[in-house]
């Protein structure tokens, strides 16, 4: 077991699986030079430049080359630097990766996956700061891991290279600092199993990525008033784990549910019906989301702050949902 | 000689001084060729250009009558491209194609009959009914798609190529694509990689004249839209006549050889023309008086029947293989009309790996 930041658990995850398979290779921008988030330090010394591909600033290039790629038998990891510039090359993504298995009647196979820098948090203005990861759920074909713990970046990681489906993996920029533990060995998360990561009987709280940590802040804190949250780590959007979290509404009754995008059409609205619809009798109070806001994220500290989520707004909803009193009709 | 079963039979018998056997539709390659006289080889170019042409006229016909499901675009008037540029391909190598695909995917070897079962709707089409006449391919055949989003593929292209250079294999990708993908970002994007990478791949531009309504000139600062465009990328571009099968073979011959030796990209433009609208939907009113005709007396058929005569090529044996590959495709759109339907159910698979589409626990 070592401790390592989320972004050397990234370039560790990484390595593994090049070490593993030869046909594991990496395209995209300044991975030479480590990455700009340093996900990729030392993996093009380690495997040369056949395997370690820089790309020109060509974001349609890289994800249909990471394509090709993979039809042509290799497991590629393509990086889009953020997020963000998702929107450079969506038709790659989504009307060629997305679909091409389905409309070939399973006759291609597209092992890829897409890794970037995803969220907000650090003041990186409106274009690099978006959670992006609800444009990559409303299309079916593509699955989403979203980890929150270097250990998950490593295992998340090394199941998606290893998935014959393609795979889209956010990182959280918010995270890269943070330390954890990675196990040793063949460390390997599946996809679409959530992690509950604090058991508790009051009250349900769901999170993603970056907002897993605020919703353990947020449980310490309700602890602290005397309330017991449970805290799911969804791990993945696709596959969607929605039996732990029903199971656990069917315990708790109530849930709070936490995205970093924005609220208007977020992941958290489609759970949240998913729990409307399949434990409606289960609830003791109205679901409620936490949500990014419906702007552009602005830069200046407190400016962006008002418009995330954060442990103090989870708490505040928590109580909302544990306040909540059914009224009868009046009869 | 290539070694492969199905190459090998059609040679043997086109060698042997027969003309082509009716059923053979499994593309013709590069190895298909290599051992034959000029006169058969002739032939067979002949025929393979004269199966689309059949092949596309149904199709037109079936569309009228309200039985294709979907658009289709089709490829009459552009068959020497895809059979000349087929001709310079080893069956190891790979083609990707666009929308207006059916004869680049015939040209490698894609059943015919799987074809006419995915344009109509039927049970057993190449696509399982999920494709259309957009989406045909046939993996085995080494031809990975007719792609229907403008210059999406050819970044892809760029990456089989790249699979080939990392795995140390010998294959050629070519790719497809028309004058009006010129204009979109991801043609710039692919050329560039490929050329920068050194990318085994063929980029074949076949221009017709026309994106979709528009007369390409209109929209283009420049006489070869991809060709000169080409050059800003380094990469070594040829201009040929796109209706004349044997110099399409012969430039083909060449971009693919310089790519197999590891020389990096090449563009091949061909000058070509739609006989027909953008699809079948259009009427393409928008083309000047006398045009359509013009071009028509070029028609890639005619033209390469003509050498070949010239060459002594059996006039009988010419006006003999349209109206027997007609013949041949009627039946297999006749039983195409009779097969089943899909089942329903098979919308809810091939999602995922596993077979299925479930999202969720």
């Amino acid at each position: 077991m070592a401790e390592l930041t989320y972004r050397e658990a990234v370039a560790a995850g990484l390595a593994r699986e090049m070490d593993r398979d030869p046909t594991v290779v990496l395209i995209g921008e300044d991975l030479r030079a480590g990455g700009v988030f340093k996900t990729t330090k030392g993996l093009f010394e380690r495997f040369g430049p056949v395997r370690v591909r820089d790309t020109p600033i060509s974001e349609q290039a890289i994800v249909g080359a990471a394509m090709g790629a993979a039809m042509g038998g290799l497991r590629p990891v393509a990086e889009i630097m953020f997020s963000d510039f998702y929107a450079t090359c969506w038709d790659g993504v989504v009307n060629e990766i997305a679909k091409a298995r389905y409309m070939s009647a399973g006759r291609l196979t597209l092992p890829l996956v897409i890794r970037s820098a995803n969220g907000g948090g650090i003041g990186f203005g409106a274009q690099h700061s978006q959670a992006t990861e609800n444009w990559a759920m409303c299309v079916p074909g593509l699955k989403i891991a979203c980890p929150s713990t270097p250990g998950d970046a490593v295992g998340l990681l090394a199941t998606a290279v290893r998935s014959d489906d393609p795979v889209l993996v956010f990182e959280h920029k918010a995270l890269y600092g943070v330390r954890g533990e990675v196990p040793d060995g063949d460390h390997v998360v599946p996809l679409g199993r959530a992690a509950v990561r604090r058991s508790g009987a009051d009250v349900t709280l769901v999170g993603l990525a970056a907002t897993v940590p605020m919703c353990l802040a947020a449980a310490d804190d309700l602890a602290a008033a005397g309330v017991e949250a449970e805290v799911i780590d969804l791990r993945c959007l696709v596959p969607l784990d929605a039996a732990t979290v029903l199971g656990s509404v069917g315990r708790t009754g109530r849930l709070v549910v936490v995205e970093e995008n924005p609220g208007q059409l977020g992941w958290g609205a489609a759970v949240a019906a998913l729990v409307a619809e399949e434990a409606f009798g289960d609830l003791r109070a109205p679901v409620l989301r936490v949500s990014g806001g419906n702007v552009p994220l602005p830069v200046a500290k407190e400016l962006e702050a008002e418009v995330s989520p954060s442990a103090a707004k989870v708490v505040a909803a928590a109580q909302r949902a544990l306040d909540h009193r059914r009224v009868a009709p009046v009869g | 000689m290539s070694t492969d079963t199905s190459a090998g039979q059609a040679a043997s018998g086109a060698a042997g001084g027969t003309h082509p056997t009716p059923d053979r539709n499994e593309g013709l390659t590069a190895d298909d060729l290599r051992d034959l006289s000029p006169a058969d080889q002739d032939l067979l170019l002949y025929r393979a250009m004269a199966f689309v042409r059949a092949f596309e006229e149904r199709v037109e016909t079936l569309y009228k009558q309200g039985q294709v499901r979907g658009p289709a675009h089709l490829a009459l008037g552009h068959e020497a491209v895809a059979v000349g540029v087929g001709a310079a391909l080893g069956r190891q190598d790979r083609s990707i194609g666009t929308y207006r695909g059916h004869h680049h995917a015939l040209a490698r070897g894609t059943p015919p009959e799987g074809m006419m079962l995915e344009l109509l709707g039927r049970a057993g089409g190449v696509c399982g009914g999920k494709g259309g006449s957009m989406h045909v391919l046939s993996v085995e055949h080494g031809y990975l798609g007719s792609h229907a989003i403008i210059g999406a593929h050819l970044p892809v292209a760029a990456g089989l190529g790249w699979a080939s250079q990392v795995l140390g294999e010998d294959r050629v990708t070519a790719c497809f694509f028309g004058d009006g993908a010129t204009n979109i970002g991801a043609f710039h994007e692919a050329l560039n990689l490929a050329a920068v990478w050194h990318l085994p791949v063929v980029f074949v531009c076949e221009n017709n004249g026309y994106m979709e309504y528009t007369p390409i000139e209109t929209v283009v600062p420049v006489t070869y839209p991809a060709a000169d465009r080409a050059a800003a990328y380094g990469l070594p571009a040829i201009t040929v006549d796109g209706n004349d099968v044997s110099a399409v073979r012969e430039v083909a011959v060449a971009a693919v050889a310089t790519a197999r030796r590891g020389e990096g990209p090449v563009l091949v433009e061909a000058r070509t023309y739609r006989h027909g609208g953008h699809s079948v939907a259009d009427p393409a009113a928008y083309r000047p008086l006398g045009e359509v005709e013009a071009w028509k007396a070029r028609d890639p058929l005619a033209v390469h029947r003509d050498a070949a005569l010239a060459r002594g090529g059996d006039p009988a044996v010419y006006e003999a293989v349209l109206p027997e590959v007609r013949e041949q495709v009627a039946g297999m759109a006749r039983r195409a009309q009779e097969a089943p339907r899909p089942d329903a159910a098979d919308a809810w698979t091939d999602v995922w790996s596993d077979g299925s589409s479930t999202w969720r626990s």
